[in-house]
């Protein structure tokens, strides 16, 4: 049994929510650099450029690379050996936000009530999802995201008749539609089967992966990368003004499905992929 | 690829002068209202109140910036996506507002609008807030403090890099962008 105090997790939930929003990822800055040579619309070199410029100017001034710092969503990963002490563990990560987005000078964007709005002014509640596994270690992945994509999102109920053509058609339709709102290029999580709240949740995850990286079964590993080719033979481009880079990655996570269904959700990200990881 | 430079206000002549494509570095007073700051204006024009500035041959830049760090005028200020304001906007067009500054694709009503009313859109960088933020020398606000992040900035900008991408013809870079790039690849 390895206990863990809250004021470690405070703590490190606060230092990632700054750290993140400031940092532009080393996969990203990549994949960025690899797209301008590749890139052969004169806007959307130009597009590419400046968003690595601003990378730069976030890291060196300490400021955040994109206004819309966010709603911070949480994975969790609580090894069963794990004793919580000295608060409650939901609690803690929201006080780390809370103080990041104070301390950060972050934007506080998330309003109490959907309908009737009002900023909660903290930043706060984040949305938290929890998954208890072997051992005694805890681990958070924190990712701001930012809404101008997230809007841009969907999920639809597929039927098992559709199969894979009915999912690559919903894939390119949903980017197809989101166009250069999302702030393109733009990096896809797609969530393929469990339930209709089960797949938003996979689609979410798959975002959280490093760029370059392809899922473990390579039939899935395939089909991701036909999708990132169909998606970037759309012309969408940097911002939505034409070119060939219009996704950066596309992820997918697969989860079991009942037989009479094929859920799949599609959560879109900026190309100011903000996430990152602690152990404790 | 060539900069413009231009002053605000805008005057019929810069506007004519514009059109898509074009990389555009914006200099002088810009104001800032996004979402709940358009349906207030929006409202108050619908009232027949004073505005809390004077629209004629204004831009409004639809950003929430975060707050200012110590020693920085402005925080983060990357444009937000326009299409939100899209039901507020022929309105404001029609009440004198000549330019207006986002990110993304508009409609149909707001495309009508601009070309009624001899007006341009630009698009900023989605994201590059910190790179906008260099740009911005002076930042105030005037209306709506209770809105936090949305209220009204009034703003000085010194080139402020945009791109022009419906210009006061209709024409519109969210579509021929797309367009020419796709013929140019077959």
């Amino acid at each position: 049994m390895k206990t863990i105090d809250c004021k470690e997790i405070v703590d490190a939930v606060k230092k990632l929510c700054i750290q993140i929003n400031i940092n532009m990822p080393n996969d990203v800055k990549e994949a960025l650099v690899n797209s301008i040579n590749d890139e052969d619309s004169m806007i959307g070199r130009r597009i590419l450029e400046d968003i690595l410029l601003n990378g730069q100017i976030a890291s060196r001034k300490e400021i955040p690379m994109c206004q819309d710092t966010g709603m911070i969503v949480v994975f969790v990963e609580i090894g069963q050996d794990v004793k919580i002490i000295n608060g409650s563990l939901s609690e803690a990560i929201n006080e780390g936000v809370r103080l990041g987005y104070r301390e950060g000078f972050l934007r506080k964007s998330v309003v109490k009530c959907p309908i009737r709005r009002g900023n909660t002014e903290d930043n706060t509640p984040a949305v938290i999802h929890f998954d208890i596994v072997p051992g005694n270690s805890l681990k958070i992945h924190l990712g701001a995201k930012g809404f101008g994509s997230e809007n841009m999102s969907a999920v639809k109920m597929l039927k098992p008749s559709d199969e894979v053509k009915g999912i690559k058609d919903f894939v390119i339709e949903t980017i197809k539609n989101a166009g250069g709102n999302p702030c393109p290029p733009i990096i896809v999580g797609v969530g393929i089967g469990g339930t209709f709240d089960k797949v938003t949740m996979l689609a979410k995850k798959a975002l959280l992966k490093d760029l370059g990286q392809r899922h473990e079964d390579s039939y899935i590993g395939d089909l991701e990368l036909e999708l990132l080719k169909e998606i970037n033979e759309l012309g969408i481009g940097p911002q939505g003004f034409g070119g060939k880079t219009t996704a950066l990655d596309l992820h997918i996570e697969t989860f079991p499905t009942h037989i009479a269904g094929l859920p799949v959700a599609v959560n879109i990200n900026c190309h100011a992929s903000r996430h990152g990881e602690i152990i404790l | 690829m060539e900069n413009i430079k231009i002053e605000t206000p805008l005057t019929i002549t810069d506007i004519d002068k514009l059109t898509v494509g074009q990389k555009v570095l914006i200099s002088g007073v810009i104001y800032t209202a996004r979402d709940q700051a358009h349906k207030r204006l929006y409202n108050m024009i619908i009232e027949g109140k004073e505005l809390p500035f004077e629209l004629k041959d204004q831009i409004i830049y639809y950003v929430g910036p975060t707050p200012a760090s110590p020693g920085r005028v402005i925080g983060s200020a990357g444009p937000t996506t326009s299409g939100r304001m899209d039901a507020y906007t022929p309105l404001i067009l029609e009440k004198g507002l000549k330019g207006m500054i986002g990110k993304g694709n508009r409609n149909e009503a707001v495309i009508n609008a601009i070309k009624l009313n001899k007006a341009v859109y630009f698009a900023a960088i989605g994201g590059a807030g910190a790179l906008i933020s260099d740009c911005i020398v002076e930042s105030e606000t005037i209306a709506f403090k209770d809105l936090g992040t949305e209220a009204i900035h009034k703003l000085v900008v010194k080139d402020l890099p945009t791109i022009v991408a419906i210009d006061s013809k209709g024409n519109n870079l969210y579509e021929l962008g797309t367009e020419s790039y796709l013929k140019k690849d077959k």
